[in-house]
């Protein structure tokens, strides 16, 4: 018997319609005008029967390209838009803030837009007393706090709005596209604050478009796509989803500059195998030799082959090119061999692969991702266990 | 329950602090203004109407009879203007955050009540430099002022929600409220108007409230609603003032889950 763990969000099928702006009767002639024409209004159907549940303790991530309604989802489990159908039951405090620095006023001192952006996330002053220091440490910005936002730059701005929004202490956060601002050390430090929330069980709903992320973080996560969700549950399967519906959008329009013909999107025109020692394999001893046998159709006429290789979490480990590394040309063949040698840490990889005109003006075909394998916890092969990603060729060397 | 409370209180306060802070940015007297406003406005009043237009003759304490129908009259003008865009003015917050959105027409009304209070205080100050003696009666403005607040809410609410649909709300209310400042006994005495009329004066709500406060403040030979209407139609203005206040609510609270998406 499994125990049902508690729903902090349930979004029991929720339809949302916007009115389109130009049928809007902004003015009263317009709105005269529209009575008497009898002007139908124009909706557009943003979310189309969304149903899913966001448990306790979850990290949740939604994904989506552009206009695919993830945010007006958003606002919608937010309380800032209003259902057209359907229910969203919050269980427990929310932070409403979709936006890092909602009320941040130019005009204002710094100081003052962190108590004003404060009260908005649900503190008095005194609470904003208390935590102040530790905000402007935060954020490193202790010489700048008696000076007006106006004269921030934008990373400061944004630094200021994390270090707030971090002291929400709400059951649940939501958190859009914070990670798309800011430098690498910033970037840095919202994944310590991930790392944190992991740890204690907050519950998160994540919006991003930074699968990595996804994959690292998440527990749970949905693809929304056309104002439906049409993936949901393993992030990783969620973001390789999201990874080949942008893959689909790029080929359609490179497809189009370069007219690429329809059929090499419907069927595989490139085959793949991977070997361990001449038998098929995808599981790996560390320092084992893998075989990567690439076959395409003989119609393609492919100048070199590029091999990308990842870590599971979305991190690229290595890539490999054929002319870069001894093919001069793949012109007139219509497979090639890649050998490694997996020095890699125990773990799971993928691999993406495209195949090229010269110079990689124009790419023929890809599959992507392509396969994954794992390396097993075997050091038989290697010398001895290592820490990281790979043990790189090294030698001491005493005097 | 409390919390929810206190939580919305903070965002209140927090939100009357930025308004005042901004209003004065990058002036040299900053908060000054807000007593040197009435002052001023004061001096040009009694310059004009003691020595140039003698309206006023026959009225005891007029320069302070004046003012005081003047400071109420503009903060219903400041209320209901500022309140009335007030929605779509900060549209960044609604857009983004759920907070309860009567927060913040009610704050711009309150930014306006500071003001009122702080004229008051040149009021209080100059009644008594015109030999006026403070009495108990000077707490009785206490109430008018609230009553002047509901009213002005209500209309801020009922304007704030249309606005948000048809911009052109503001300049039709601009133009009511240039014929209100006629309608209202506020720079003629009301003592030349014909009594037959003056009932009918008293059906506007500003009618009743200014001349209230004039009598509390400035001199009890003030003409007001109570001495001159006898009949059931003194609950007029009172009906007034509960329609617009309990109307613009409801439509309020109505429209206020759309207005995300239709700012």
């Amino acid at each position: 018997m499994s125990v049902k763990k508690e729903a902090a969000v349930a979004i029991k099928n929720i339809h949302k319609e916007f009115i389109l702006p130009q049928s809007k009767n902004s003015t009263f002639k317009q709105t005269v005008v529209n009575i008497v024409k009898k002007n139908k209004k124009v909706t557009q159907k943003v979310l189309d029967g969304i149903s899913f549940e966001i448990d306790k303790g979850d990290f949740f991530g939604i994904v989506g390209r552009n206009g695919s309604g993830k945010s007006t989802l958003l606002k919608l489990i937010a309380g800032v838009y209003t259902p057209t159908a359907g229910e969203i039951q919050i269980n427990g405090g929310l932070t409403p803030f979709i936006e890092l620095g909602v009320g941040f006023n130019p005009e204002l001192s710094g100081r003052d837009n962190v108590y004003l952006n404060g009260a908005l996330l649900g503190f008095n002053r005194k609470q904003m007393d208390s935590m102040y220091n530790e905000i402007v440490d935060f954020a490193e910005l202790q010489p700048f706090m008696d000076q007006k936002l106006k004269n921030y730059s934008s990373g400061m701005q944004v630094r200021l709005a994390f270090s707030i929004a971090i002291k929400a202490k709400n059951e649940i956060l939501i958190f859009d596209e914070v990670l798309a601002v800011g430098d690498e050390a910033f970037q840095r430090k919202c994944l310590d604050v991930f790392d944190d929330y992991k740890a204690i069980g907050q519950t998160v709903i994540l919006v991003t478009h930074d699968m990595a992320t996804v994959k690292k973080f998440c527990n749970r996560a949905a693809l929304i796509n056309e104002g439906k969700v049409t993936k949901i549950g393993n992030p990783i399967e969620v973001a390789n989803e999201y990874s080949r519906l942008n893959q689909i959008a790029i080929d359609a329009q490179t497809g189009k500059k370069q007219q690429v013909s329809e059929e090499s999107a419907k069927k595989p025109n490139i085959f793949l195998s991977l070997t361990k020692y001449g038998v098929k394999a995808n599981s790996f001893a560390v320092n084992d030799i893998a075989d990567l046998k690439i076959t395409w159709d003989s119609d393609i006429v492919a100048d070199r082959l590029l091999v990308d290789l990842y870590k599971k979490s979305g991190e690229q480990v290595s890539n490999f090119i054929s002319s870069r590394e001894g093919i001069k040309t793949l012109i007139g063949k219509n497979s090639v061999e890649l050998q490694m040698t997996l020095n890699l840490a125990p773990g799971s990889y993928y691999y993406s692969l495209g195949l090229w005109t010269k110079d990689f003006k124009r790419k023929l075909t890809s599959v992507s991702p392509v396969g994954e394998f794992t390396v097993t916890k075997d050091y038989s092969r290697a010398p001895h266990e290592f820490a990281g990603t790979t043990l790189i060729e090294h030698k001491w060397k005493s005097s | 329950m409390k919390y929810l409370h206190s939580r919305n209180r903070a965002i209140l306060r927090e939100m009357v602090i930025t308004d005042f802070k901004v209003r004065y940015q990058n002036s040299v007297l900053g908060y000054m203004w807000s007593l040197l406003k009435p002052l001023f406005l004061f001096a040009i009043l009694y310059i004009v109407f003691t020595y140039i237009i003698p309206l006023g003759k026959g009225i005891d304490h007029y320069p302070v009879y004046l003012l005081t129908g003047i400071i109420f009259w503009n903060f219903f003008v400041e209320s209901t203007m500022i309140g009335s865009s007030s929605i779509v003015a900060r549209g960044d917050l609604i857009r983004k955050i759920s907070i309860p959105r009567y927060l913040v027409v009610l704050s711009s009304s309150l930014s306006a009540l500071i003001n009122l209070s702080l004229s008051l205080v040149v009021v209080f100050i100059f009644a008594l430099f015109n030999g006026i003696m403070p009495s108990f009666s000077w707490f009785l403005i206490i109430p008018i002022i609230v009553e002047l607040f509901v009213f002005a809410l209500g209309i801020s609410f009922l304007l704030s929600a249309m606005y948000v649909k048809f911009r052109d709300i503001t300049y039709i209310w601009e133009i009511f409220l240039q014929a209100g400042f006629y309608a209202t006994p506020i720079i003629y005495p009301l003592m030349n108007i014909s009594e037959r009329y003056r009932g009918w004066l008293f059906m506007n709500p500003m009618a009743q409230i200014i001349q209230d406060a004039r009598y509390v403040v400035a001199t009890n030979t003030s003409i007001t609603l109570w001495s001159t209407v006898h009949s059931i139609a003194i609950i007029a203005p009172f009906i007034i003032i509960a329609l617009f206040a309990i109307g613009g609510g409801l439509y309020f609270k109505s429209r206020s889950k759309y207005f995300a998406e239709d700012i």
